[in-house]
C-alpha cells in the first residue's frame, strides 16, 4: 500500500462525500422548483439568481435554529438518530463505480472507493441497517407520534427488503456475480439490464421509493397524520440531518438503478472512445442517468397520492413478492434452458 | 502482525459489549447493544476470511432479526418501573446455571486450540464463490434438507397466526 494509493483513495472519498452533499442539497432546490412547475406556481426564486442560492440560504437557517432536546427523551439516543441515518445513507457510495478508470500521473485510476466481491449484498445490508436511524430517533423522542412513525418505518422497510432482494437476485443470476463492476461490464454498450428484466426493474424502483421513504410511500413521516412522523420532535440540524439523508439516499438509490438496469457508465457506441475521452464521457453518462432517475422520484412524489398502510402492506406481501418470485423462477428457467441444462449436447 | 491487534481489539469490544447487553437496565438499550455485537462479530468473521458470512450475518441479524425484536420492544413500550421484579432467588439460581453453563463452554472450547486449519494461508475460502460450489456440491443434501425445514417452520408460523384469527372471529 503506497503513498500514492492512499492519497488516491482518500481524494477519491472527499470528492464523492461532498459530491453527494451538493446533490443532496440541490435535490432540494430541484423538488421544490419541480414541485412548482406541477402545480403552475414559480417555486423558490428569491435567493440569488433563479433562487440557486435556496440551498445555503436553507442550511444556515438550520443551523441558526435553537437545538432542542425534550425533557423526556432518551438524551443521548436521540443525539445518535440522525447520525446513524446520515451515516447508513452515505457509505453505500463506496462500492458504486462511478466511471470507466481514468489515467492520470501515469497510474489507473478506479473510479470505485473500493470493491467488494460481495458488492451488491453490501447495499443490501447498508439498507436494512438504515431502519436503525429512524427508529432509534422514533422511540427515543418520547412521543406517540414519533412512534407511530418509527414503527411503521420499520415494518414498511422490512416488508419491501424481501421484493428488493428478491429482484436484484434475478440480476445476479443474470450476470453471475454479485460484484458490481461485473454487473456493469456485462452490460456493455446498450446490452441494459431493463431490456431483459422490465418487470423485475418495476419491482425494484417501487421498493427504492418505499425504501427511501418517498411518496407515495412517505407513511412513516405522513404529515395528515403523524404531524412529522419520526422527526416530530427534532429541531435544528438534527432535523436537517434527517431531511437531508432522505435526499443521499435518493442519490445513490438513484445510482444504484443506473448500475443495476441501465448500464451504468454503458452508453451505446462507446467502443469508438478510449482512455480519458471514455471515462469522462462514461461519467457524464452515469450523471446523467442518475439526475434522470433523481427527477423521476421527484416526478412520482408530485403525482401520485400517499398510499393507505394496509394498501402498502398488501402491495409488498400479495403482490410484489409473489410477482418477483414468479419472475425468478422464469428466469432461472430461461437460463436452465439457454445453457441446456435439460439435454446433454 | 496487525491481524492480531485488530483480533483481541475487536475481542475486547466484543465482550464489552456482549456484558453490556446483560447489564443495561433498559431492554431497548439491550437491543441496540444486541446489535453492535453482532457488528463486532462480523469483524471476526472478516478477519477469518469469511467475508460473505460477515455480510449476511449483518443483513439477516442485525437488520431483520434484531429490527423485528426492536419492533416489538418499541410496542410493549417497556420501561424500567414496569418491568416485574424478579425475586432475588430468581436471579441467584440464573446466576449459577449461567456460570454453569459457561463452565461447560470453556471445557467444550479448551480443545480447539490444537484444530489445524485444513488449508492455512488461503484468503479465499470464504468468497462468494468456493462457498456456493462447495454448498452446491458437496453439501448439497445437508442444503436442501435445511432449507426444507425453513419453509416447514415458516408454513407452521403462518398457519398458527391464521388459526389464532380465525378463533378471535
Amino acid at each position: 500500500m503506497d503513498l500514492a494509493f492512499i492519497i488516491e483513495k482518500t481524494t477519491l472519498i472527499v470528492i464523492i462525500f461532498l459530491l453527494s452533499l451538493v446533490i443532496a442539497a440541490y435535490s432540494t432546490y430541484f423538488e421544490r422548483k419541480v414541485a412548482a412547475w406541477f402545480q403552475d406556481r414559480i417555486g423558490p426564486d428569491r435567493a440569488g439568481p433563479f433562487g440557486l442560492l435556496q440551498p445555503i440560504a436553507d442550511g444556515v437557517k438550520m443551523f441558526m435554529k435553537e437545538d432542542f432536546i425534550p425533557k423526556h427523551a432518551d438524551k443521548w439516543l436521540f443525539i445518535i438518530g440522525p447520525g446513524i441515518t446520515i451515516f447508513v445513507a452515505l457509505i453505500p457510495s463506496i462500492i458504486i463505480p462511478w466511471g470507466p478508470p481514468l489515467e492520470m500521473f501515469g497510474r489507473k485510476i478506479a473510479l470505485q472507493v473500493t470493491n467488494f466481491d460481495f458488492g451488491i449484498l453490501f447495499i443490501f445490508g447498508a439498507l436494512s441497517v438504515g431502519v436503525y436511524g429512524i427508529m432509534i430517533g422514533g422511540w427515543a423522542s418520547n412521543n406517540k407520534y414519533s412512534l407511530f412513525g418509527a414503527v411503521r418505518a420499520s415494518s414498511q422497510m422490512i416488508s419491501y427488503e424481501l421484493a428488493m432482494g428478491l429482484s436484484a437476485i434475478t440480476i445476479i443470476m443474470m450476470t453471475g456475480s454479485l460484484d458490481l463492476n461485473e454487473i456493469v461490464a456485462k452490460q456493455h454498450g446498450m446490452n441494459w439490464n431493463v431490456f431483459y428484466q422490465p418487470v423485475c426493474f418495476v419491482i425494484f424502483f417501487t421498493c427504492a421509493l418505499a425504501e427511501t421513504n418517498r411518496a407515495p410511500f412517505d407513511l412513516p413521516e405522513c404529515d395528515s397524520e403523524l404531524i412529522g412522523g419520526y422527526h416530530t420532535e427534532y429541531s435544528s440540524m438534527k432535523l436537517g440531518l434527517y431531511l437531508f439523508s432522505e435526499y443521499v439516499s435518493i442519490f445513490i438509490s438513484s445510482a444504484l438503478i443506473a448500475v443495476l438496469f441501465f448500464g451504468g457508465f454503458n452508453f451505446p457506441g462507446m467502443d469508438y472512445f478510449t482512455g480519458n475521452t471514455l471515462a469522462i464521457i462514461g461519467l457524464l453518462v452515469f450523471f446523467t442517468k442518475i439526475s434522470f432517475f433523481i427527477f423521476v422520484f421527484m416526478w412520482i412524489r408530485w403525482t401520485l397520492p400517499r398510499f393507505r398502510f394496509d394498501q402498502l402492506m398488501h402491495l409488498g406481501w400479495k403482490t410484489l413478492i409473489p410477482v418477483s418470485i414468479v419472475n425468478l423462477l422464469i428466469t432461472g428457467l430461461v437460463i436452465a434452458l439457454y445453457e441446456g441444462w435439460f439435454w446433454s449436447n | 502482525m496487525i491481524t492480531d491487534i485488530l483480533t483481541w481489539i475487536l475481542g475486547g469490544l466484543t465482550i464489552g459489549s456482549a456484558l453490556m447487553v446483560v447489564l443495561s437496565n433498559h431492554p431497548i438499550r439491550s437491543v441496540l447493544f444486541l446489535v453492535i455485537t453482532f457488528f463486532f462479530i462480523s469483524g471476526h468473521y472478516i478477519l477469518l476470511n469469511a467475508q460473505f458470512l460477515a455480510i449476511v450475518n449483518i443483513i439477516v441479524y442485525a437488520g431483520a432479526i434484531m429490527v423485528l425484536f426492536l419492533f416489538v420492544l418499541m410496542l410493549l413500550n417497556l420501561s424500567a418501573e414496569g418491568l416485574p421484579k424478579s425475586s432475588r432467588y430468581l436471579t441467584l439460581g440464573s446466576v449459577i446455571i449461567g456460570g454453569l453453563f459457561f463452565i461447560v463452554l470453556i471445557a467444550a472450547l479448551k480443545d480447539s486450540l490444537h484444530f489445524e486449519a485444513l488449508n492455512p494461508g488461503s484468503n479465499s475460502v470464504g468468497l462468494v464463490q468456493n462457498l456456493g460450489k462447495t454448498l452446491f456440491s458437496k453439501y448439497i443434501v445437508p442444503f436442501e434438507v435445511s432449507s426444507i425445514l425453513f419453509i416447514s417452520a415458516m408454513v407452521g408460523a403462518v398457519m398458527l397466526a391464521k388459526r389464532e384469527k380465525h378463533i378471535v372471529e
